[in-house]
């Protein structure tokens, strides 16, 4: 342990000050520190030279030399990668939706592009797999149970106007509504039970057998021009099928109930706003290729 | 030296010290400030803000009071991946109606500045119920009380006068109109011609959560779907010199 000498008085000034015989060298600054300091400001010239800075006009602050801008600078990112991708969207554009599944190229960039589309805008509702939320009344995409088809077009069509919305500028949203049968006084209490027992029959679930034959009628009256007489629904008005074991919001007793009670009102968002033609394409190729494409 | 010398005086003197300093930040508070007021640039002239509807304004109370501004932003800042992510960046005439504004710096989830229109109501009242339901690695809270929560514009229109206070333009049509409006708007049957002639642009008029009664989820969920919708982009230019 060797301890540093402490400085003599004669060797560094003081500052002059003196407090009960105590004194405060006066050492200068680390040259280094200074010479970054200065360094600092001679940087701090230049860039307010260079870049935006100084609010004097009223229009708007100096631009500075090099015409630095934030929205420029994003909208050259935009563009360039736009301007790759162009090629390759143009294409995907001008050829017949049917055509995208057939050309390599495309089907590998609709996978990809389509995909990143996909869980920016469209995981939240239907899950990053795409499997839906059944019990919420989000379809799954996966299976090859269509509310509105499953073609190429009439997916495209689903994506570009959505369903049930107000926001379509072109107004071309996919419509339909289930009435409230009993919220609306159409059917009594006991009429709903009968048809709720009759739809768990057809869809080959546990049922009551005297109820569902009485829920027959019921059915045959009020069901049965959206849902067909078979219970197969109709995908022109977006009437689910009825008969299978895929249920949007729940097969069960007291969902059905609920849902012929209030009737439900699925939502989807138009996305010919948000998106452009080539995401919309690309998107569609994407879910059309997840397995129930038609 | 002169002057030098005399900074013996400032030191020795704490009421002479406190002045000057004070006098020194006030530059820096000048020049940073002040030109906000003279600049033409400042808030850009855009097509389409109107200050918030009564029940929007309601659910952006809820908004702050809920704290969704510690998890949630609402800018979308000018960098590529933000812009293909949540749509245009913002600009600064889109909060010019909030007081505070709702920039935010943490974003625990997702920005909300322009998530209007993109989900379903029914998807919002899910997701505020039981974010889990729809988004199952999310970590955020659960908000289903809003649901049982019946609201009543009983002092909307003094909230409005104080927004007004601050400068949003609310006409004094607007405030007489403010309960009106406020129950208009969640209500698909109602007669909503004067709530549109007041709020023409974007406005909806929806039951929100679809029930019965006005609840705090109507007024919240009609906020979070106004976001970011009021300017219509395929007809704004940016000036690039901002």
């Amino acid at each position: 342990m060797s301890k540093k000498p402490l400085k003599k008085k004669h060797e560094v000034e003081t500052t002059g000050h003196s407090w009960d015989g105590i004194e405060e060298y006066n050492n200068p600054l680390p040259r280094w520190w200074l010479w970054t300091f200065y360094a600092c400001i001679i940087w701090g010239v230049g860039y307010s030279i260079a870049m935006p800075a100084w609010p004097i006009f009223k229009s708007g602050a100096t631009p500075g030399i090099l015409g630095s801008s934030t929205r420029a600078n994003v909208q050259a990112d935009l563009d360039k990668f736009a301007a790759m991708n162009k090629p390759i969207q143009e294409k995907l554009v001008a050829v017949d939706l049917d055509q995208i599944a057939e050309d390599p190229e495309l089907r590998n960039y609709t996978q990809n592009a389509g995909a990143a589309v996909f869980r920016t805008w469209c995981a939240q509702c239907h899950g990053a797999g795409a499997g839906g939320n059944p019990g919420l009344g989000y379809p799954n995409l996966l299976d090859s149970d269509w509310l509105w088809g499953g073609t190429m077009e009439e997916i495209h069509f689903t994506i570009t106007h959505g369903i049930r919305n107000e926001t379509d500028p072109e107004e071309e949203a996919r419509f339909s509504q289930m009435p409230a049968f009993g919220k609306d006084g159409i059917l009594s209490g006991e009429e709903i039970d009968q048809v709720v027992q009759y739809v768990r029959q057809i869809s080959g679930q546990e049922s009551d057998a005297e109820l569902a034959s009485a829920g027959e009628t019921v059915f045959m009256d009020n069901c049965s021009a959206c849902h067909a007489e078979d219970g197969t629904g109709d995908q022109m008005q977006g009437a689910p099928n009825l008969t299978d074991a895929i249920w949007l919001y729940g097969g069960d007793v007291d969902t059905l109930t609920y849902t012929v009670t209030n009737a439900r009102f699925g939502v989807m968002p138009n996305w010919n706003e948000r998106l452009t033609e080539a995401d919309i394409r690309a998107v569609a190729s994407y879910v059309h290729s997840l397995g129930g494409g038609q | 030296m002169g002057l030098l010398d005399k900074h013996g005086v400032i030191e020795k003197n704490a009421t002479l010290l406190l002045i000057f300093a004070f006098l020194v930040v006030t530059v820096g508070g000048i020049v940073e400030i002040a030109p906000l007021f003279y600049l033409e640039n400042t808030i850009e002239d855009v097509d389409g803000m109107r200050p918030y509807t009564p029940l929007e304004l309601t659910g952006r109370d809820i908004y702050i009071r809920e704290g969704c501004y510690v998890c949630h932003s609402q800018m979308i800042r000018p960098m590529r991946d933000e812009v293909e992510r949540y749509g245009h960046y913002s600009l600064a005439a889109e909060s010019q109606y909030d007081h505070p504004f709702q920039w935010g710096s943490k974003r625990t989830g997702p920005d909300l500045a322009r998530v209007g229109g993109r989900y379903s109501d029914a998807w919002h009242v899910d997701h505020l119920t039981n974010p889990q339901s729809v988004v199952p690695e999310s970590v955020m809270p659960k908000y289903g009380f809003l649901l049982n929560r019946m609201i009543e514009p009983a002092h909307i229109d003094q909230r409005l006068s104080t927004d007004a206070m601050v400068g949003v333009p609310y006409t004094s049509d607007m405030i007489e109109n403010a309960k009106a409006d406020f129950a208009a708007q969640a209500d698909p049957d109602a007669d909503t011609d004067g709530l549109l002639e007041r709020y023409p642009n974007a406005t909806n008029v929806r039951n929100f959560d679809g029930r019965p009664g006005i609840s705090e989820m109507d007024a919240l969920v009609a906020y979070l779907q106004v976001l970011g919708t009021m300017v219509d982009f395929s007809t704004f230019q940016p000036v690039a010199s901002r």
